[in-house]
């Protein structure tokens, strides 16, 4: 009988690039900088690191293919090194290769580094997706946010919430994310957007405005992980484990089938439930003390939070407008910023996401850190909401 | 008299409309005369259409929700067909699943070819569908920009059933050169007009008219309807007049259609078909290089056809176009900046082409015979019950009721008529897909509303010159 994963990892160290336009620096660079910042944190040396996990998405404008890239930027010679990629999941999937790694005793010391170099392609936004030779006959050539803004329909229907009341809460969930945002150094962007700014931006694809996307960003994030016992003896005082790993993933029901109706995604449903129950949670709005959700676009963060079973049913327009999710609400989400602010190197987020509960946990998040939080929840969404990937992971103090 | 004839008719006009004032008003700095031509409107396809997509959809008017299983031939008419050495008819026998044993051929090669390969058809004496589409292009500030249209007229061709027959017919050759367009070019180069009305029209026209009236065994005066298309104004009135004729000259289409080239005398034919009466004869004349004369008799069988949107639905059927440019866009006659999102290949894997055809060629969804679930695509196994494929039946979705689920306007994505309108279509029968909307008027696309399915070309590789076609969907309710 499966017992799962919680507490046998925990996190030795981590590491986080500064996020934006970095003109400065390719992918090899990037993940230099978040590999560093870890290695000095977990206190060990490189040849330590008994196997390793390469996050990266997009092979055009990126490294290109296997984990040598990463390799050779790191210089880990002659490691297992492996590189995973699962759309937008793609971060938390390598922190999971690397977590597994350590849980079942096959390794002591597990490396999981995520990068994204999305700022060589010549223009703003992501590059247009292939979608395999088949699907690209049939499939729409829809762009990401045309993918998520099917959820403001569906959602609108199920609840008879008005355009306009829809569209000042999601505007709402990026005026935050952005107020959170001033106090990140490492995020891209660290002004705040007033609510007048956000309304008003140029339509991408209705209803979402260029303020209810995700920022286009490089950037590269590392987590180092062993198990408990090694931590602790390697001097580690407080510690930060994992509490739960758990991804879903489509088989084509809701695009096929005539039950989903738009309004939530089964996915995260899925994930979320899994996670819950891996962790001991029964209670996750009374247990879990902050979120990092995947905000690529305002409308999925919106619906997340009722999908991550957080709001109810139809409630999450009101809890957002009711500041529930803010910095000072009752669950903060996105306290650095999210990937409102982060931008979304898409390899990078899940391990960003992290990052971001790591520091929260260890009470070492400077000006954002919030008062005694004991669990974090990170979450990504690739694909799109039909037809995608729901990666979570449940972060606590040992 | 032949028991052989015409059974059954339809048409298409694309529903992308222009009014000629907005293309004569944005030429008049260079061209102020194109004013004397602004009158009406004509259509023009949208970027995704093409002689082949017109020829589908004025198939399947034609086949009226009946089987193309028992079409032992097809014929596609056109001066416009998108591939020089490709079956186009090929792909449209595809799209309207006819059976693999028929007999397919293209004509064109000059705008009589309309007419000309319809004689043909109907002396092949078998159960055929006979498709005239064309969508002749102008080059700007030019009579012909202004004046040509698009469209697409297709004629079941059987035994049974048949609701006007050929009881006279007559053909003329002759060099006479109105116009060429050179293979590989884009335009075509004209002559003067007055002289192709004099020397042309009024001489070749007459020729043949008297001796299909004389392979009739009829006077004109044994005509109800006469048909001649011509882009130049009033020429078909003009050799009415000299033929002496005195019934029903059928509509030019000017208005909503244009000239639409290999198509037009077909189009007209449809057109007259529409309100002719049992009994009554219809001459239809095509023009190139000579001119064919047709004529045909209505029958009783013609008060049973089942309705259908024939060509004063598809003129009735309109979006307007406010742009200029956008028109001359879709006409490739501007070269814009699409970004670089543009730059992503559209090369298509003809072999994955192949492999998925049974699905995609003429849009079936699978019904699951385990748990009866319709799904599109149809993978290895079902989609609910998981039970395989191959004991999947195949479920046509083309004329199936649907209506939009969810959608967006998306303006980020590469797309040659922005906004990309795409959803989720839910169809009455179950299935669901995520697809392209198109001819969306300026009202947007609502939750709800309701559609039906278009046949588009899905992906235009201009680097390599291939069209990729697909099924789209389109509001029912125009603009």
């Amino acid at each position: 009988m499966a017992t799962g994963i919680k507490d046998k990892v925990a996190i030795l160290g981590m590491g986080c690039s500064k996020f934006g336009e970095r003109w400065d620096a390719g992918s090899q660079e990037l993940m230099a900088e978040s590999f560093e910042e870890a290695l000095a944190d977990a206190g060990i040396e490189r040849k330590q690191i008994d196997a390793a996990w390469l996050g990266s998405c997009m092979d055009a404008v990126n490294i290109g293919n296997s984990a040598i890239p990463a390799s050779t930027a790191l210089r880990l010679n002659g490691i297992p090194f492996t590189r995973v990629e699962n759309m937008c999941a793609t971060g938390t999937e390598a922190l999971r290769g690397a977590a597994y790694a350590v849980a079942s005793g096959a390794v002591d010391i597990a490396l999981a580094i995520g990068a994204e170099k999305l700022k060589d392609t010549g223009y703003g936004g992501l590059p247009p997706p292939f979608k395999g030779t088949f699907n690209d006959m049939w499939m729409p050539m829809a762009s990401a946010p045309a993918g998520f803004a099917q959820l403001a329909d569906g959602y609108r229907a199920r609840y008879g919430i008005s355009k306009e009341e829809l569209k000042r809460a999601i505007a709402h969930v990026s005026w935050k994310s952005h107020q959170n945002g001033v106090h990140s150094p490492k995020a891209h962007f660290q002004k705040a957007v007033s609510m007048e700014t956000i309304m008003n931006a140029p339509m991408i694809s209705d209803p979402l405005g260029l303020f209810d996307c995700s920022g286009v960003s490089d950037g590269s994030a590392c987590a180092i992980v062993t198990t408990p016992e090694i931590a602790r003896a390697l001097g580690k005082k407080e510690l930060v484990t994992v509490k739960a790993l758990q991804l879903s993933i489509s088989s084509g029901q809701e695009t096929a089938m005539n039950t989903w109706d738009g309004s939530y995604v089964p996915n995260t449903r899925n994930a979320a439930a899994r996670a819950y129950k891996e962790a001991g949670i029964s209670t996750p709005r009374e247990q879990i003390s902050l979120t990092e959700v995947h905000d690529c676009f305002s409308i999925t963060e919106l619906v997340t939070m009722e999908d991550l079973f957080l709001s109810e049913d139809g409630h999450a327009v009101r809890d957002y407008l009711d500041g529930v999710y803010d910095a000072t609400g009752k669950i903060p989400c996105q306290i650095d910023g999210g990937l409102k602010c982060f931008g979304h190197p898409i390899g990078a987020s899940g391990l960003r996401m992290a990052y971001e509960v790591y520091l929260q946990l260890l009470g070492r998040a400077g000006a954002r850190q919030l008062k005694a939080p004991s669990i974090g929840l990170t979450h990504n969404l690739g694909g799109v909401p039909y037809l995608g990937i729901a990666g979570i992971s449940i972060l606590g103090l040992h | 008299m032949s028991d052989f004839g015409i059974t059954g008719y339809g048409a298409y006009v694309p529903r992308l409309r222009i009014e000629r004032g907005i293309i004569a008003e944005a030429h008049k700095w260079m061209a102020p005369g194109l004013k004397g031509q602004a009158k009406g409107s004509r259509a023009f396809c949208s970027w995704d259409e093409d002689a082949v997509t017109m020829a589908v959809e004025a198939a399947r008017d034609a086949l009226a929700g009946s089987s193309a299983d028992a079409l032992k031939a097809i014929y596609l008419a056109s001066t416009t067909l998108p591939y020089a050495d490709l079956l186009n008819a090929s792909i449209v026998a595809g799209a309207i699943s006819a059976p693999t044993g028929i007999a397919a051929s293209d004509a064109g090669y000059s705008q009589r070819a309309g007419t000309s390969a319809l004689l043909q058809a109907l002396k092949g004496g078998e159960a055929a569908l006979f498709i005239a589409s064309d969508a002749p292009v102008g080059k700007p500030a030019s009579v012909q920009e202004i004046s040509y249209g698009a469209g697409a007229a297709a004629f079941t061709l059987g035994a049974e059933g048949v609701i006007a027959r050929l009881v006279g017919k007559a053909s003329v050759t002759d060099s006479f050169v109105d116009h060429f367009r050179a293979t590989g070019q884009k335009y075509e180069y004209a002559w003067e007009e007055r002289w192709v009305r004099d020397e042309g029209y009024a001489k070749l026209a007459p020729a043949a008219i008297s001796a299909a009236l004389a392979d009739a065994g009829i006077g004109i005066d044994g005509v109800a309807y006469f048909a001649m298309p011509s882009q130049l104004r009033a020429v078909a009135d003009a050799v009415a007049k000299s033929v002496k004729f005195g019934g029903s000259v059928v509509s030019g289409l000017e208005n909503g259609v244009g000239y639409a080239g290999a198509a037009h005398a077909l189009l007209q034919l449809a057109l007259a078909l529409e309100t002719a009466k049992p009994g009554e004869k219809i001459l239809v004349v095509g023009f190139g290089q000579g001119a064919d004369a047709l004529i045909f008799e209505v029958t009783e069988a013609i008060t049973a056809l089942p309705k259908r949107r024939g060509v004063s639905g598809s003129v009735a059927d309109a979006v307007a176009t406010d742009s200029y440019l956008r028109f001359l866009s879709f006409a490739e006659g501007i070269d814009v900046e699409w970004g670089m999102r543009a730059e992503r290949s559209g090369k298509t894997q003809l072999t994955e082409q192949y492999r998925s055809a049974f699905q995609l060629e003429a849009f079936n969804a699978g019904q699951c015979a385990a748990c009866n679930t319709i799904q599109f695509p149809q993978f290895q196994f079902c989609v609910k019950c998981q039970a395989p494929r191959k004991q999947f039946r195949q479920v046509p979705l083309a004329d199936e009721p649907a209506q939009v689920l969810t959608s967006t306007a998306d303006w980020l994505s590469y797309y040659p008529a922005p906004p990309l309108y795409c959803g989720f279509v839910q169809f009455d029968n179950g299935a669901r897909l995520l697809m392209e909307m198109v001819d969306v008027g300026p009202k947007g696309i609502e939750r709800g509303e309701k559609l039906r399915m278009v046949y588009r070309i899905k992906e235009r590789d201009r680097a390599r010159g291939y069209n990729r076609y697909f099924w789209k969907t389109t509001p029912i309710a125009a603009g």
